[in-house]
């Protein structure tokens, strides 16, 4: 199966009852799995007529309490962005796939990672937060997307899933089995038609004097219970490394092969992979550049997360950085010659 | 004594935030009757609009949602598929229909959406000043066409029934006034029928565009703004029954 497929078969497992989406390369396996397994399941797949469109209807469908999902790429996730706005004003739990292609613009259809800004900060108006989960295998498309529905339930959030179009295309073995059961909020804020007789209304306009300031609070409350519960990092080979590499989604897992070349080389090289994005795992990240010298971040973008990992070591270490941007794929080997590189000018000092 | 009229329960006791002699609190006791009538209301659900009508939920008593700016046939799409047994309304204005969801709705009839839509035509943006509308008529004067609406760069009044109606997924589109008692009693009696076609599962799309006044964007008194649905919108909106695949295939 190919990322995008295990990503869809996971929708599946993880009870997903409505999916909704736009055609878009890299990602368009999803719809083309789901297009013949949600009805064959008895649910609900449609096929927009825009990524605005399925980006609302799963807002519909997430406001009747069922566990809705649509998938897009980036140019087509920046107009689901309004959406996501509203998604966070009306606290309603959501799940949107972003396979990541090179842009700006139409850019090209080659993996990047040039949207992490746009998951990390938000990325529609007003001050809001998605829990943003970046997956670096093809068992991790799956994996991400079965723990994406519970989070999303658990929060009252939106979950976006950051992969690349290298993650959605490529073919590698696979366990799928469902998640624990996690025990989760009822959804007794959903829109059913009045049961009980008792009126349900969601909403992200607050008109009155001090109450969107009241419900930004209650958001970013939310926000920080997340921060506290939900950091989510692989720490690789870091016993005695004098450089450590960020990197996370493709990247890490060509950064793990370099990490694995230079240790057989002698060099001490170790590997911090951030899974969840946001919230991001600022405190291990920090808590390793108190005892290693030197940082990497590499990252397939100009430097977007390179912000997150100097916030985070905040000034206890230099922090370099390597990136490629545009659907540029960096090698093993140019990470490796990056690592080479760092602990040669090390010893010089 | 014996009660002859009162409130319907569907409709909250408390009032609105509307201007004097707008059309939308006519049109939502209408929705509010026809909901209460046909039995509905445990399992409505409501979409309020980007608009003057943003804040209907404070009104009718009905499980309500509020979205953005035009997405309402979007999100009720998702809603209805999910929930085939619920009834599933929006309320939209021409701003919001006719204007910045234009796509939304063509491609929900387009799709046979088992959905009602409520459209609300006063020829105006009124919510932020009086803009011009995509249903502005010619010579009309907004905010945004102080000489008065131009063919000529500014566009002719959309006519966005007529434009549904043409597509097979659109079942039932008849556009209504209210402009006087008859016409009122007809706006409800089409609300009403656009309501049982969804409860009976009819294959499609119903939509009632209905003609509302804005006597504060037209700069009119009330009934001069009923006058002039009756002497001029209407010449430009036709009223009546633009479809009806149920009666016409008969």
């Amino acid at each position: 199966m190919c990322g995008n497929e295990a990503l869809a078969e996971a929708a599946i497992l993880a009870g997903c009852d409505a999916y909704f989406g736009y055609p878009i390369t890299p990602q368009n396996e999803i719809s083309a799995y789901l297009a013949h397994r949600m009805p064959a399941e008895g649910r609900v797949f449609i096929q927009s007529e825009s990524e605005l469109a399925a980006i609302n209807m799963v807002f519909g469908a997430a406001a009747t309490g069922k566990r809705a999902m649509t998938s897009s790429s980036s140019p087509g996730i920046s107009l689901m962005q309004e959406g996501m706005s509203y998604l966070a004003g009306a606290e309603l739990p959501a799940v949107v796939v972003n396979v990541m292609r090179g842009g700006p613009g139409l850019g090209n259809i080659s993996p990047a990672q040039g949207d992490y800004f746009q998951a990390t900060r938000g990325g529609g108006h007003g001050d809001y937060k998605t829990i943003v989960l970046g997956p670096a295998s093809v068992q991790e498309m799956a994996d991400c997307m079965l723990l994406a529905f519970d989070l999303a339930d658990q929060y009252r959030i939106t979950v976006e899933i950051l992969a690349d179009g290298l993650l959605g295309q490529m073919m590698e073995p696979l366990t799928l089995a469902p998640r624990p059961h996690r025990p989760l909020p009822a959804k007794d804020w959903a829109l059913t038609g009045h049961a009980g007789g008792k009126q349900n209304i969601i909403r992200s306009l607050w008109l009155g004097e001090g109450a969107l300031e009241e419900h930004n609070k209650k958001l970013q409350a939310k926000y920080r219970r997340i921060e506290e519960n939900e950091v989510r990092c692989e720490e690789y080979r870091l016993d005695g490394a004098e450089v450590v590499v960020v990197a996370y989604g493709i990247v890490a897992r060509i950064a793990r092969a370099a990490v694995d070349q230079g240790r057989q080389e002698g060099i001490p090289v170790g590997l911090i992979r951030p899974i969840t994005l946001w919230p991001f795992p600022s405190r291990q990240i920090g808590r390793a550049a108190d005892t290693f010298p030197v940082v990497l971040t590499a990252e397939m973008s100009s430097g977007q997360m390179l912000e997150d990992v100097k916030l985070a070591v905040a000034g206890k270490a230099p922090v370099l950085f390597y990136g490629r941007m545009g659907g540029g794929i960096p090698s093993a080997d140019e990470l490796l010659g990056q690592i080479r590189e760092l602990t040669l000018s090390k010893k010089q000092v | 004594m014996k009660t002859q009229f009162k409130r319907t329960p569907v409709l909250k006791d408390c009032p609105t935030h509307y201007c004097p002699g707008c059309g939308h609190g006519i049109a939502h006791r209408l929705l509010a009757e026809v909901i209460e009538e046909l039995g509905i209301q445990d399992r409505t659900i409501g979409i309020a609009p980007v608009g003057c009508a943003v804040l209907a939920y404070n009104y009718l008593d009905v499980d309500m949602i509020e979205v953005a700016h035009g997405r309402a046939p979007a999100v009720a799409t998702g809603m209805k598929r999910c929930n085939p047994d619920r009834i599933i309304f929006s309320y939209q204005g021409d701003g919001d229909l006719a204007a910045i969801g234009t796509a939304e709705i063509i491609h929900a009839a387009h799709r046979a959406e088992q959905l009602t839509v409520i459209f609300i035509n006063n020829a105006v943006f009124g919510m932020t000043g009086g803009q011009m509308a995509p249903t502005t008529v010619l010579g009309q004067v907004t905010a945004t066409t102080p000489e008065g609406r131009q063919s000529h760069g500014e566009g002719y009044p959309l006519q966005v029934s007529e434009l549904l109606a043409l597509l097979p997924g659109a079942i039932y589109v008849e556009r209504c006034a209210l402009s006087n008692v008859p016409r009122i009693r007809q706006a409800k009696a089409a609300m009403k029928h656009a309501f049982e076609l969804q409860m009976q599962g009819a294959p499609g799309l119903s939509l009632v565009e209905i003609l509302s006044p804005c006597p504060t964007y037209w700069r009119m008194s009330p009934s001069d703004a009923m006058q002039w649905i009756e002497d001029h919108m209407s010449k430009v909106f036709p009223l009546g029954r633009l479809k009806d695949m149920e009666k016409d295939e008969r």
